[in-house]
């Protein structure tokens, strides 16, 4: 009896002192968060008041009105948008086809050409950056969506790729020979039955895929020169070299700009987190 | 005829992504290498070939090897701090005593950082570490500091702070990974060994760990390879400055290119870097090849 007792005051403490853990670990991972969101609400004098409070006298939202009033800053975000949602689509499509011709062929130069795709996922972009700011310009594409669709999918399609070739391999080949013998051809048994059955693998891709397209600064600041051309993080890092900072605003375009890739985590967990253990977890 | 459309086929699903590696990767690295060794490239007309020049310039370059000690401190720090964090967060989530759903809203905020995209992360850290910032008022209310501390514009501070925003933002990764890691390893395990008589640390040391080690291999492998190429982070926060003291072999290569338009040197610089994480491919491949046989 009494073994059993301090078995479960044992056990309360330890309860107690991982809700303590836990708690101090969600502080430390939350509170930037919930500071960004409190400063998109504050005027900009209150955003550095002293002493700083959650929620101030000027508790308003006029910092998103006068952001999503603006042209200029709208256009970064259709921009983005726009950029990443083509991204998306084009790296599917593209990863699907290859994806399928690796899991159900057996070709020459299929191995190294395997090692290829994988290692161009350690290609640091700044090593690509030169090379791309000149052909970018031979090509007539400076300044273009397209320069940006492009260069983006050599950072996506590696890992589409990867990802889809061993989705299609769990799929039995049954499945293709089936749709051949009623006469269909091997095209037809990727688009009409593959593909659909894929579509868990496609989100966690495509997740994946928009959120890089979304995130990417490097190539955005260097491929496009104009205003109209800016995306989300090139807009934000653009205003923050103006000299006088307006922080609300700021952190209103920050939420705004990071409230895609939230929405797609919040409503899409499972695939979200599928898509970011892909690299390191096996099996 | 049949035969020969049969051998082509797989190469007619894969050309989109052929084409696209052709020109996008392997010409533009081909590029590089070729730039590395010439002077005037890109902007000029008359490229000169400077032979190994570029590199005795660059590799004896001061700037360079301070971007380099950085880069490195840079990445360690961020790779071992990402997995005791990661693994830290994994191993307090996966724990049997708090509910289901509590361990879910958990979760959920646990990954947070990793929703926000580096720009939006640097100027929200510029914002709560400045003087007059929240985390300078928290810091002097408990006592941990006696007035404003500048940490982005301190020559002592400046680097441990960026390396510790990268920390905020990357451990998530880990934390998933290890998460899902940690659910695969089979119970009878932890069984067998309290039969055997370990206690918690030592099922931890002799059991979680061994299962967990391939998986963090992989995951300081790609992060490795992932935090020697960060440019935003660096760029929004600090550039690189002051005076170098948070120069990354990315900044430094960004500078020379689009800065002084010393493309050449650039390139040399690019391609050291490429080299660098290539060298460091080589050992995940291999790690995924065995996890795969």
């Amino acid at each position: 009896m009494n073994s059993i007792q301090s078995r479960q005051t044992k056990r309360r403490i330890l309860q107690g002192l991982v809700i303590i853990a836990l708690l101090i670990g969600a502080f430390y991972a939350a509170f930037p968060v919930v500071w960004m969101l409190s400063s998109s609400f504050k005027s900009n004098r209150d955003v550095f008041a002293y002493p700083p409070s959650l929620i101030t006298d000027s508790f308003s939202m006029s910092a998103y009105a006068a952001v999503l009033t603006n042209p200029e800053k709208v256009r970064f975000f259709t921009n983005s948008y726009f950029v990443a949602l083509l991204v998306t689509l084009f790296t599917l499509a593209v990863g699907c086809l290859a994806g399928y011709s690796f899991s159900r062929y057996n070709f020459f130069f299929k191995k190294p050409l395997n090692m290829l795709i994988i290692s161009v996922q350690a290609v640091p972009p700044i090593t690509l950056l030169i090379p791309y700011f000149s052909l970018i310009v031979t090509l007539k594409l400076f300044n273009t969506y397209a320069a940006l669709v492009l260069t983006y999918m050599v950072l996506t399609l590696p890992y589409a790729i990867i990802m889809m070739t061993g989705y299609f391999n769990t799929l039995p080949k049954e499945l293709d020979e089936a749709v051949m013998m009623d006469g269909g051809s091997r095209f037809n048994a990727l688009w009409r039955v593959l593909i659909p059955i894929s579509v868990p693998g496609l989100v966690s891709v495509g997740i994946y895929t928009f959120m890089q397209a979304w995130n990417e600064f490097l190539f955005a600041v260097t491929l496009t020169k104009t205003m109209e051309m800016r995306t989300v993080p090139v807009g934000i890092a653009l205003l923050m070299g103006q000299h006088s900072y307006e922080w609300n605003e700021m952190m209103a375009m920050s939420v705004l700009g990071c409230l895609p890739v939230l929405l797609l985590f919040l409503f899409f967990q499972r695939y979200f987190i599928a898509g970011m253990t892909a690299g390191s977890v096996k099996g | 005829m049949h035969k020969v459309t049969k051998k082509l086929a797989p190469f007619a699903y894969l050309s989109p992504t052929l084409l696209l590696l052709a020109v996008l990767s392997l010409l533009p690295i081909a590029m590089v290498f070729s730039y590395s060794f010439l002077n005037n490239v890109v902007m000029e007309k008359n490229p000169v070939f400077v032979g190994i020049a570029n590199y005795i310039e660059i590799l004896t370059d001061a700037v360079f090897l301070q971007a380099l000690y950085n880069t490195l401190y840079f990445t360690i720090l961020s790779v071992v701090f990402h997995l005791i964090l990661g693994l830290a967060f994994a191993t307090l989530l996966n724990t049997k005593l708090i509910s289901p759903l509590a361990r879910a809203l958990f979760r959920v905020v646990y990954i947070l950082p990793w929703v926000f995209t580096a720009t939006i992360i640097a100027i929200l850290w510029r914002l709560m570490l400045s003087p007059n910032g929240v985390v300078n008022y928290m810091l002097n209310e408990v006592g941990l500091a006696s007035g404003p501390v500048e940490f982005l514009s301190s020559r002592q501070l400046a680097l441990p702070t960026v390396t510790f925003i990268n920390i905020w933002a990357g451990y998530p990764f880990y934390m998933v990974s290890l998460l899902a890691g940690l659910q695969g390893i089979p119970s009878e395990l932890y069984e067998a060994g309290r039969i055997d008589g370990a206690n918690g640390p030592q099922l931890f040391r002799f059991v979680t760990l061994p299962q967990l080690r391939p998986i963090i291999l992989s995951l300081a492998m790609l992060d490795f390879i992932w935090t020697v190429q960060q440019f935003t982070l660096i760029w929004m926060t600090t550039g690189g400055g002051p005076i170098h003291v948070t120069e990354m072999l990315s900044t430094f290569t960004y500078k020379l290119a689009f800065s002084s338009y010393e493309f050449g040197l650039a390139s040399t610089s690019a391609f050291i870097i490429l080299a660098i994480c290539m060298f460091v491919a080589l050992f995940y491949v291999r790690q995924q090849r065995a996890a795969d046989e």
